[in-house]
């Protein structure tokens, strides 16, 4: 199949369940609920090492969040539901928490919940106040400046982890301005992130390693300077670059559209052909089959 | 569809009526409902002697008629509505835990006595001792809403644990006395002695109040807190200036008596 001069390779990416959770940090600034937005979604590129995936999904206007003021929607995801309370203790705790004037709210509607406030009400040292606000119950935990306010519980629901697109190009650049504009279009759908670096991943892996211990390492099959030795590799004549695009989302249906949009824009702008990364189909639950995203 | 209960004429003696709530009438058909006992003075009377009944079998009840005199309206309740017309006496929502009653006019004294849930607007003003513990107990509301648009009297929220309490007007004297937890919010001014023998628990006011000297003033900043109980009285109708929303607020602590852990809140002008 093709988009125009694109080849869409005949293949599936193969994704995980994972756990996901929203969350909404507002300020008095859009720029201190961004800060800590950023903060909070450092080192989470992955859960190989990270023990979760999280990126900014959106701003969201000031009537929109639940105090009245600018805030920031960030997507967290874990491998499973045990790990969650303790990545967003952790990262609001250390990261929102302590950002001026930032408060930390519940995104999700979900009857699955894990403690956040109810654990971080401690840093208070018993001068800590518990408000009810119909369902809603928040922890008011005093601060330098004032309090830091947070939910008590977070939502979290069934996710899916590891959606993915491998672009290839001529050369580098190409291939790279082809990735990001892939990967801006893709973050326009709610409910969908892309942990890495601007959504571009340079560093693929594979399962597993020559050296014990090492539970990825470098996926050769798409390194182009191994081309030559190989096993397997992946690189067709002309191609110079692959880039990972991995998308997270809160469900199937919002993963696949974003691959699909992926696909069309990293066509429109230069890419020579669009893969993706599986494992055989039997790890992962979900498996997004390329041209049936593209045929709808 | 709903029941509707129309008082026919105004008694001169207090009618105690805790049969009009949805729980009992739910069930009964018209003939059923006519039948209810109230006490009418020291008599027990049937609830037909004095309102007439449409309608049968529903969650929502209509109430009209001058029921200035009619007590325990709402008495007990755990879901429905009632919709009240004119003003009401005494007890209003005594003891509910669930369901919304809305009164067009006046409540007298006690609003929502032992509440634990649910929630009673009064469009007009209220009386002594809303949402507060009755003389003898230890708590006062145990959860639930509260909204007064108008003014109340004295001792508003006495010995509340939970819950939130609105008066968009003034409020008496004692405005959270003996406060255990909760909130209870003063659009208006508040009368002397606010949060005397308070535990925990928060009292705002949009207006200065003279704080007894057990209190202690803590700082002025801005409660973001505050912002969720404030929206969310604009969606019930109270006309809450953005200036509330996103101003400073002196916060005291207190009492100082008790565990001090108390705050009242200030609007800094």
């Amino acid at each position: 199949m093709k988009i125009n001069k694109t080849e869409i390779v005949d293949t599936f990416a193969e994704a995980f369940k994972m756990w996901g959770s929203r969350i909404i940090i507002t300020a008095d600034s859009l720029g201190w609920a961004r800060a800590a937005a950023q903060s909070m979604t450092g080192f989470a590129t992955s859960v190989i090492r990270c023990k979760c995936e999280a990126a900014v999904e959106c701003e969201i206007a000031r009537e929109d969040t639940p105090d009245g003021r600018p805030g920031i929607s960030v997507l967290l995801f874990t491998m499973d539901k045990d790990n969650m309370s303790a990545r967003l203790v952790d990262r609001i705790g250390q990261c929102v928490m302590t950002c001026p004037t930032t408060a930390c709210y519940d995104g999700l509607s979900s009857e699955d919940t894990v403690p956040v406030g109810g654990r971080l009400r401690f840093f208070g040292d018993g001068y800590q106040i518990s408000k009810k606000i119909g369902d809603r119950k928040l922890w008011r935990i005093p601060v330098m400046e004032g309090e830091f306010v947070v939910d008590d519980s977070f939502g979290i629901q069934p996710a899916v982890g590891g959606g993915n697109l491998l672009i290839y190009g001529t050369n580098r650049a190409t291939t790279l301005r082809a990735s990001l504009a892939a990967a801006e279009s893709m973050k326009e759908i709610s409910g969908v992130f892309l942990p890495f670096p601007q959504g571009v991943v340079r560093s693929g892996s594979k399962v597993g390693s020559k050296y014990k211990g090492l539970i990825a390492s470098t996926n050769d099959e798409y390194c182009p300077t191994l081309r030559g030795f190989a096993p397997k590799t992946q690189i067709p004549d002309g191609i110079e670059a692959v880039y990972e695009i991995v998308i997270d989302g809160l469900d199937e249906e919002s993963v696949a559209e974003a691959m699909r949009r992926g696909m069309h824009t990293a066509a429109e702008k230069g890419a020579s052909l669009i893969s993706a990364g599986n494992y055989g189909g039997d790890l992962g639950k979900y498996h997004f089959h390329l041209n049936k995203i593209l045929k709808g | 569809m709903s029941i509707k209960l129309t008082l026919r004429t105004r008694t001169d003696v207090p009618l105690e009526a805790q049969c009009i709530n949805p729980d009992t009438v739910k069930h009964l058909s018209q003939s059923g409902v006519e039948h209810l006992d109230v006490i009418h003075g020291n008599e027990t009377a049937r609830l037909g002697d004095f309102f007439t009944v449409k309608g049968k079998g529903h969650d929502t009840i209509h109430v009209e008629g001058d029921t200035s005199n009619v007590k325990y309206l709402g008495a007990g309740m755990t879901h429905g509505e009632m919709i009240i017309d004119g003003d009401v006496s005494m007890h209003l929502g005594c003891g509910m835990s669930g369901g919304q009653i809305t009164v067009k006019g006046n409540a007298a004294d006690w609003v929502g006595p032992e509440m634990s849930g649910g929630r009673i607007t009064i469009k007009g003003n209220a009386g002594h001792m809303v949402g507060s513990a009755y003389r003898g107990q230890p708590t006062g509301i145990l959860g639930g809403e509260i909204f007064v648009h108008g003014n109340v009297k004295n001792e508003a929220g006495n010995s509340m644990r939970r819950g939130l309490i609105a008066i968009g007007g003034n409020a008496g004297d004692f405005t959270g006395v003996n406060l255990l937890a909760g909130s209870v919010i003063v659009c208006g001014e508040m009368g002397a002695r606010a949060g005397a023998g308070m535990k925990r628990g928060s009292i705002v006011s949009f207006s200065n109040a003279d704080m007894l000297p057990t209190f202690e003033y803590a700082c002025t900043y801005h409660p973001v807190f505050l912002r969720f109980y404030l929206k969310h009285l604009q969606d019930q109708g109270f006309d809450i200036d953005d200036r509330y929303i996103n101003g400073r607020y002196d916060r005291w602590s207190g009492d100082s008596i008790e565990l001090n852990r108390g705050e009242v809140l200030l609007f800094k002008r």
